[in-house]
């Protein structure tokens, strides 16, 4: 079954162009703080795509180190069921 | 969640607070299950780990099954084991079929490598092919900003008590 989906796949990636992949990739520069305001045609879409791996690590990373902070604060927080039940109301 | 830069971004203003609220509830779940030694390391790191899939989870519940990003996030957490072995067998198949047909058409070399790094990274993005790997990747990117500014706004109001 995997083989007969990864064949379909692959027709399908063939039609793919290349102005398809640059418009995404221009896309997703404009998500990168680092290489937001550069022009497009100044950046590679390597560097685009390396750049990209570094910002999803270091958000990866954060989310990590929120969890911890968030893991710490409910083991020292006696009110924090409060606090959380009306950070639910206050949205 | 009275942050301005949050409630700017209107578009994607259900997206967060469907997150919000469902993070927030899992929390207040994980918060009532604490023990009475609820400080000791273990029980802090067991806490840290459940806090992250939950955050991780309700991240991908917000965004529903609109996504490949969030349907493999759901998936994982449904089968967490027998997924593991099948997504293996599948992506170093899909893996050795997309670098033939790479090199055949010549098709950017360069980034090539990075694209499979992306892969890696992106859930369930060892099945995508490259452009469905990028928009996914787009989309994934906003919603782990989101993830990453609600918990610190959560996190923040936690400390302010």
């Amino acid at each position: 079954m995997s083989s007969r989906r990864s064949r379909s796949r692959q027709s399908g990636g063939s039609r793919i162009t290349e102005d398809q992949i640059n418009d995404l990739v221009t896309r997703l520069q404009q998500l990168l703080p680092e290489l937001r305001n550069r022009r497009s045609d100044k950046v590679s879409s390597a560097k685009v795509l390396q750049e990209t791996c570094n910002y999803i690590r270091s958000l990866h990373r954060e989310v990590e180190d929120l969890s911890e902070r968030l893991s710490e604060l409910l083991a020292t927080t006696d009110t924090a069921q409060a606090a959380l039940i009306r950070g639910l109301l206050m949205q | 969640m009275n942050n301005p830069k949050l409630l700017s971004l209107n578009s994607t203003t259900s997206l967060i607070s469907r997150f919000t609220r469902g993070f927030i509830q899992a929390l207040i779940r994980i918060n009532k299950q604490r023990p009475v030694t609820s400080s000791s390391p273990r029980e802090m790191y067991i806490r840290h780990r459940r806090i992250k899939s939950a955050a991780d989870k309700s991240m991908a519940l917000a965004v529903r099954s609109r996504r490949n990003w969030s349907r493999a996030v759901l998936a994982r957490f449904r089968k967490k084991r027998r997924r593991h072995v099948l997504v293996r067998r599948i992506t170093t198949c899909a893996m050795k079929k997309r670098g033939l047909e790479n090199k055949k058409s010549g098709h950017k070399e360069a980034s090539h490598g990075q694209a499979n790094e992306l892969r890696r990274l992106v859930p369930g993005g060892e099945a995508m092919d490259l452009c469905s790997l990028l928009e996914e990747t787009a989309h994934y990117l906003k919603c782990l900003n989101t993830q990453v500014q609600v918990m610190r706004c959560v996190a923040d109001s936690y400390s302010t008590i």
